[in-house]
């Protein structure tokens, strides 16, 4: 696992997860911090493409050799894209939270919730 | 809400020097891995030499002229068969064959005998052991603070320790004394992961720097996690998961590890559980599809699962389950319900991981 990081341009909710807008449709993952927190990652349970999640509700589960962790959505809206490689490649997520690692992506039903999100350094504050 | 205050090994310093992850662990305070992280210690055992603190383990040792009979009682696995420098894995049951303990037992001479108890029961062990010692003319002891204990797993683990060792070390499923890094240790050829290595019992004061000298010639220190995807791999079971006083040895698969006719307390309720069955068996699985099965986890038409992680040296998700007698099959197809969703999985042969297929 690389070093801890934590990219300027994303928006961060306390429960270590990321989003990245763009044009109404978030990206969305778990911070440095998280999957350090959680260990070598060897599974990653996605929701399905066409539910629907709510900030603050756990979407999917990611597990590492000793346990498993709900991830939390900070955003609501529409999953419209789901990461298929975290199927054969999991551990993406320790090696690339913010790249290969992305979760899934969101249509958002209100983009003004993002306005209740941190940014990087009230993130680290939370730390 | 009081915290209550957390045994801590000798080697505490060492494993926060080291950048172990502490947690809670029966009442101790113990590294559940270190920097590298679980995967490479599980491999650096599979491949090389790992050492893991095991000192939260407790010790009692009986001796007198009734010791071998007591213990003949008290365990159930022929005591009498071990020879003095013999080891010998046997239950502790109580009179309905519940399981209390699973025990290591080496024989140090022809009446004294050290037996290793998991930390959890160890006190209620103590206990168990002097409520049944009337009318013995044996001494049970509670030696747990006199020992901190090193298992050195792998490969290459022997062949290391041998290096500050004064002589050979004693054969698999042996005890005998040595003299490690000048200092005393009582040296079993025992351990908890599937390889070969030694288990290294010492005097508290003398642990630190036999620890020390061990990851200065490369062994790697190797946390609770790795003990338990090592050990569930080799389907040994964990007390408190696998194990409990609401099951027998014969569901638990330790039919082995019991000798009826010597007698021992529960020998009866064994021998009738071997002759007619029992309603469920402890199975190994490995899953068959996504998802990875965890203790509690409820199995589909009955059972539960006991044990389950990811498998490092497997790459797949592998547990063990008490299932129906009638499923405790190998090759049947089990539904485990994971958090909602069920799961596939195979009931295996143990053990799941075997040096020569895998390694």
């Amino acid at each position: 696992m690389a070093e801890a990081s934590y990219p300027d341009e994303l928006l961060y909710h306390p429960e270590h997860d990321w989003a990245r807008i763009d044009d109404g449709v978030a990206t969305l993952g778990i911070t440095w911090f998280a999957q350090d927190a959680l260990g070598e990652v060897v599974f990653f349970d996605p929701p399905e493409v066409g539910s629907s999640v709510s900030a603050g509700e756990a979407y999917a589960e990611v597990e590492s050799v000793k346990a498993v962790s709900d991830v939390v959505a900070p955003l609501s809206g529409e999953i419209v894209e789901v990461n298929t490689a975290l199927a054969d490649a999991p551990e993406a997520i320790n090696e690339d939270p913010y790249g290969d690692g992305w979760m899934v992506r969101v249509k958002l039903a209100d983009p003004a919730e993002a306005d209740a999100l941190m940014d990087r350094d009230a993130y680290m504050g939370t730390l | 809400m009081s915290t209550p205050t957390l045994k801590r090994t000798p080697l505490f310093d060492a494993h926060v020097a080291a950048g172990a992850k502490l947690v809670a662990f029966t009442g101790w305070e113990m590294p559940v891995q270190y920097t590298e992280g679980i995967r490479a210690e599980h491999e650096a055992v599979r491949d090389r030499a790992g050492v893991f603190d095991v000192s939260h383990m407790g010790e009692v040792q009986c001796s007198g002229p009734d010791a071998e009979a007591f213990l003949q009682h008290v365990l159930s696995n022929d005591v009498a068969r071990m020879a003095i420098g013999g080891a010998q894995y046997s239950m502790l049951c109580n009179h309905d064959g519940g399981l209390l303990d699973d025990l290591f037992t080496y024989r140090l001479a022809a009446d004294r005998f050290l037996t290793v108890t998991n930390a959890a029961n160890h006190d209620s062990d103590v206990a168990w052991m002097r409520e049944q010692a009337a009318g013995h003319d044996v001494q049970v002891e509670d030696v747990a603070g006199a020992y901190a204990m090193l298992a050195v797993q792998g490969p290459r683990a022997r062949e290391i320790v041998e290096q500050i060792a004064d002589s050979p070390l004693p054969a698999r499923m042996q005890a005998a004394r040595r003299i490690i890094l000048g200092r005393e240790a009582l040296v079993c050829g025992t351990g908890y992961t599937g390889e070969d290595g030694v288990e290294l019992l010492l005097a508290p004061a003398d642990a630190p720097a036999v620890w020390e000298e061990l990851l200065r010639r490369g062994v790697v220190p190797c946390g609770l996690a790795a003990r338990d995807t090592l050990r569930l791999e080799v389907c040994y079971p964990l007390y408190g998961n696998d194990l409990s006083p609401d099951r027998n040895p014969i569901e638990a698969d330790l039919g082995w590890a019991c000798k009826e006719d010597t007698a021992f307390i529960g020998s009866e309720a064994v021998r009738r559980a071997r002759e007619e069955g029992t309603a469920e068996k402890l199975v190994a699985f490995k899953m068959t599809g996504p998802g990875i099965a965890r203790q509690g986890n409820p199995v589909a038409g009955g059972g539960e699962v006991t044990s389950g992680t990811m498998s490092p040296s497997l790459g797949i998700g592998i547990g063990m389950a008490y299932v129906p007698a009638e499923r405790a099959t190998v090759g049947q197809d089990l539904e485990i319900d994971v958090r909602g969703k069920l799961r596939s999985a195979v009931v295996a042969a143990k053990p799941l991981y075997t040096k020569e297929t895998d390694g």
